[in-house]
């Protein structure tokens, strides 16, 4: 700090900094916290608020009771469970896949298209990607054709519908896979090959390094990631929206039906919605956090 | 027939040979070093004998048993890396047990070799620690104490105290030669610090370019170095061009004046040779019977216990190192001093 | 590197059929706007609707804009947060995480119900309504802006780089134009690929604010024609691939884990 008074008062213009209070430095950053206030902290802190009001503006804690309905629950298990396995199985191929081509031996090509196609597939998502995957798994789909001219077989005839939670589930994991990809790539690289070495010295052959060394090292990556990805689908939209219409009734689905009308006859119901939405994000980014954390601290 | 044995080993990397025809027997309980520049093939030589590489040729025997294609975990060797490669989600006694644990050794024992182990390395009461909690030279010590405590039948060290400050690096050093003499188990030591493999060694294998350029005792190595990168690397070393006056004499010129090197030579007279000389071999003042030399002082550096002094010859430079004594008067730059050394100090090698 | 085994081929080769049976199928599937036979006929189509037209150029400004903005924000404050104001690192890194915790659908309910109401009523009319959808795309790049810019910056040590030009006597604008804009030029290009990528493709700000952008357009269009979003869909994916291949060239050298980014899905 003495060093940084030192090198502020060489410049006129600062010199005001050596009596310890004003500071050019402050001006230069106060644009972003008026930003990051109007337009992050202020309408979240609004929905906050609005979630604890009636219609009348009073105070009420009936919109959290309120999240117990029928319904409501519905909305908030069918994203939970789509979101836990979205990130479960996205978690476990992604993790196959970037053992691939990290320590599984593949070559570098192989490696760089995987980064470079998750860095894309993980942006692709939205209407793009659900119009993808109607066209090839839609009634009317590519695959769907083929199917029937190669197999004779419908494959929505057994029960397979792309609108459904399965179908979805499927969508997903097109940037859920990729997220994990990117993610947990450079844990896997991470892996110092002398700890390999150094247990197989030790008379460990390859399952036992893994057990023992290589997976507990790699598990606080692992579940962070996977919470990080329990997010990632919990709070997506516009790929629901674009592949189901709307019929599926997630609770990111149920918010933006709110938005465009009072569906549920209560607004305050609706901002009590995107609270619990919140909560959830907020849980899952500091488990990710925490996790991360501790990854680094074994491996400083 | 020898501990550990290494024969006509080669290893080629598609059109690099890393490894040219290595030989060593040593024996149990030897330390034995290998020196050289980096990228000289001592590591991989090391790790041939751990089983990560495989020799392109050649045979490894230890304790009379061939282990050249035996798989890394089937060796009962034990490594310590310059990285150390503490697992890190262990603590320190699940470290050192590791080997045990993998061969299924019952708890009770496990952990009385642990202690075992941190009481030889000076740390009874680190068991329950972390690696990411303890500084350099203690992992570094873990990782020998866990290497040691499968009781392997050869120990390897892969330039173990590159990573370490200097002062950690001398009191490691001499704690690694003295667990190794209690132990008596044979190590090899790879290292590019002549330093480390002097003090350390039994014997010192140097290397360069992939070829072995001599095996010998530390003292063998350094005053009876058989070639001329052995010399260089080794040490500092003097050169004077000289030509001979009379081989069965042994008497050699230096520009205008004669130094007797005390024994016949066998090159012709008139031939071209190098002298070498040994820094420490150089004397201020006269000494009877030895050779003078009229020097110009350059630069003298105090060092500590030595003090080295550039002595200029006109065309070229010589280093000498002279002991401090605190009664000692430094020369001065510029001053013009006789410097002397005797005959068995020279080397002669023909002028190549 | 040990040589690959038959499960390390087997997990890339699952996953790509995965990721390109999609991408075929509706490329093959965009070729059919003329029965009968393969042809170009649906992308000509596409490109020729003058809403598309309209929608995108919408999107392409506004990412632009919201570029400048961006960039106007967070260059200085990662700039002084590095050089004189360490302390205020782990509150900047919170709030650069917001956008995480405020997925865009809660993002832009909070907007309207704040902004749709005097005295800050912005959603009135089409002109401020945009400055509110600038907002909201530079609340939702905002991670990925910062991180790219302030991994920039560290990897350039911006406090020697100013020292050492104030010590030759350069003032501040001399040492922004030339010492600081130059060395991090870089990121700021990774930074604004990645906003163009994510901004085209973003659909619920520009929905809920019913404004003309690009993904909208793609999501009516769905539903009332069948093989102009076939050849859409392709194009924005060649296009998201363009981005990200360019930061990728630019990034060359970084470590993945600055590449980690993905979009609003």
């Amino acid at each position: 700090m003495a060093q940084i008074a030192q090198q502020e008062t060489q410049s006129p213009a600062l010199a005001g900094f050596a009596r310890g209070r004003f500071s050019w430095a402050w001006v230069g950053v106060t644009p972003f916290f008026i930003f990051a206030i109007a337009f992050m902290i202020l309408p979240a802190f609004s929905l906050v608020t609005g979630s604890f009001q009636d219609r009348q503006g009073n105070f009420t804690l009936a919109n959290i009771l309120g999240l117990s309905q029928p319904f409501i629950l519905n909305a908030y298990w069918l994203s939970i469970r789509i979101s836990l396995v979205t990130a479960i199985c996205g978690g476990l191929f992604g993790f196959l896949l970037a053992y691939a081509v990290t320590i599984g031996g593949l070559p570098k090509f192989a490696r760089n298209s995987l980064m470079t196609f998750s860095g894309v597939a993980s942006n692709f998502a939205g209407v793009p990607l659900a119009f993808a995957f109607i066209a090839t798994l839609g009634r009317v789909g590519f695959l769907t054709a083929l199917f029937k001219t190669l197999f004779g077989l419908d494959i929505y005839s057994t029960g397979f519908n792309l609108y459904s939670f399965g179908g979805l589930s499927l969508t997903y994991m097109y940037f859920q896979f990729p997220l994990m990809v990117l993610i947990i790539s450079p844990a896997l690289e991470g892996l110092k090959h002398e700890w390999r070495e150094a247990a197989e010295n030790l008379g460990a052959n390859s399952w036992q390094y893994w057990r023992y060394i290589a997976l507990p090292v790699l598990l606080p990556s692992l579940l962070g990631t996977m919470i990080l990805l329990f997010g990632n689908s919990f709070g997506a939209f516009a790929t629901a929206y674009a592949l189901t219409g709307g019929s599926l009734n997630l609770v990111t689905i149920v918010i933006g039906a709110q938005i465009r009308g009072d569906v549920l006859n209560n607004p305050g119901l609706g901002y009590a919605l995107a609270l619990g939405m919140v909560v959830v994000m907020a849980v899952s980014i500091a488990g990710y956090s925490w996790m991360q954390r501790k990854t680094e601290r074994w491996l400083k | 027939m020898a501990f550990l044995e290494l024969t006509h080993i080669t290893k080629r990397f598609g059109a690099v040979t890393a490894v040219d025809d290595f030989n060593l027997q040593a024996a149990r309980g030897e330390f034995v070093s290998f020196l050289g520049p980096s990228g000289c093939g001592k590591t991989t030589t090391l790790r041939m004998v751990a089983g990560f590489e495989k020799p392109t040729a050649g045979q490894i025997k230890i304790n009379e048993v061939d282990v050249t294609f035996a798989a890394p975990n089937q060796r009962n060797i034990g490594m310590v890396f310059q990285s150390y490669a503490l697992f890190p989600n262990m603590t320190v006694a699940g470290n050192i047990g590791f080997g045990l644990k993998i061969a299924g050794t019952p708890r009770t024992d496990i952990k009385q070799r642990v202690d075992e182990m941190l009481a030889l390395i000076h740390l009874p009461k680190f068991g329950d620690r972390y690696p990411y909690q303890l500084s350099g030279g203690q992992q570094q010590r873990i990782a020998l104490a866990r290497a040691l405590a499968i009781k392997p039948q050869l120990l390897l060290l892969d330039e173990p105290l590159s990573a370490l400050d200097a002062k950690i690096r001398l009191g490691l050093r001499s704690e690694i030669r003295r667990i190794q003499q209690e132990l008596g188990i044979t190590a090899i030591y790879v290292t590019h610090d002549q330093e480390e493999a002097l003090s350390l060694s039994d014997r010192i294998v140097v290397m360069n370019m992939g070829k072995v350029e001599q095996v010998g005792t530390p003292f063998e190595i350094y005053n009876f170095p058989q070639t001329q990168f052995v010399a260089s690397f080794v040490g500092m070393l003097n050169q004077l061009q000289c030509t001979v006056v009379d081989a069965a004499q042994g008497v050699l010129s230096y520009q205008n004046q004669q130094l007797a090197t005390g024994a016949p030579l066998e090159f012709p007279d008139g031939a071209p040779v190098r002298v070498f000389l040994r820094p420490e071999e150089l004397h201020f003042g006269n000494g009877h019977g030895n050779n003078e030399l009229n020097c110009k002082i350059e630069t003298v550096s105090f060092l500590g216990a030595t003090v080295r002094v550039e002595l200029n010859l006109g065309d070229t430079t010589l280093m000498m190192d002279v002991q401090n004594e605190r009664q000692l008067e430094l020369p001065q730059a510029g001053q013009t001093q006789v410097v002397s050394f005797p005959p068995h100090a020279c080397w002669v090698v023909p002028e190549s | 590197m040990r040589k690959a085994g038959f499960w390390a081929w087997l997990w890339i080769i699952l996953g790509a059929i995965y990721f390109l049976l999609p991408l075929i199928g509706t490329f093959m599937f965009s070729l059919r706007a003329r029965r009968d036979t393969l042809s170009f006929a649906a992308y000509s189509s596409a490109f020729s609707d003058p809403q598309f037209i309209e929608s995108f150029g919408f999107s392409a400004l506004m990412a632009g804009l919201t570029i400048i903005v961006s960039l106007v924000l967070i260059v200085p404050t990662a700039y002084w947060v590095q050089l004189r104001l360490p302390r205020l690192r782990p509150v900047i890194e919170l709030v650069t995480l917001l956008p995480f915790v405020i997925p865009a659908i809660v993002l832009v309910f909070g907007l309207i119900r704040i902004y749709s109401r005097p005295p800050l009523a912005l959603t009135g009319n089409a002109f401020t309504t945009n400055i509110l959808l600038i907002a909201g795309y530079t609340v939702l790049s905002m991670p990925y802006m910062y991180r790219a810019v302030d991994t920039g910056l560290r990897a350039i040590d911006i406090r020697t780089l100013t020292e050492a030009a104030q010590s030759l006597g350069a003032g501040w604008p001399t040492i922004v134009i030339h010492v600081i804009f130059p060395n991090i030029r870089t990121a700021l290009l990774s930074g604004a690929f990645l906003t163009f990528a994510i901004v085209i493709g973003e659909l619920v700000l520009a929905n809920f604010l019913a404004r003309p952008a690009f993904a909208p357009y793609l999501a009516l269009l769905i539903q009332n024609r069948a093989y102009e979003p076939a050849a859409l869909t392709i194009v924005s994916f060649a296009l998201t691939w363009v981005c990200i291949g360019l930061i990728q060239i630019l990034g060359r050298g970084r470590t993945d884990q600055d590449r980690a980014f993905t979009g609003p899905t």
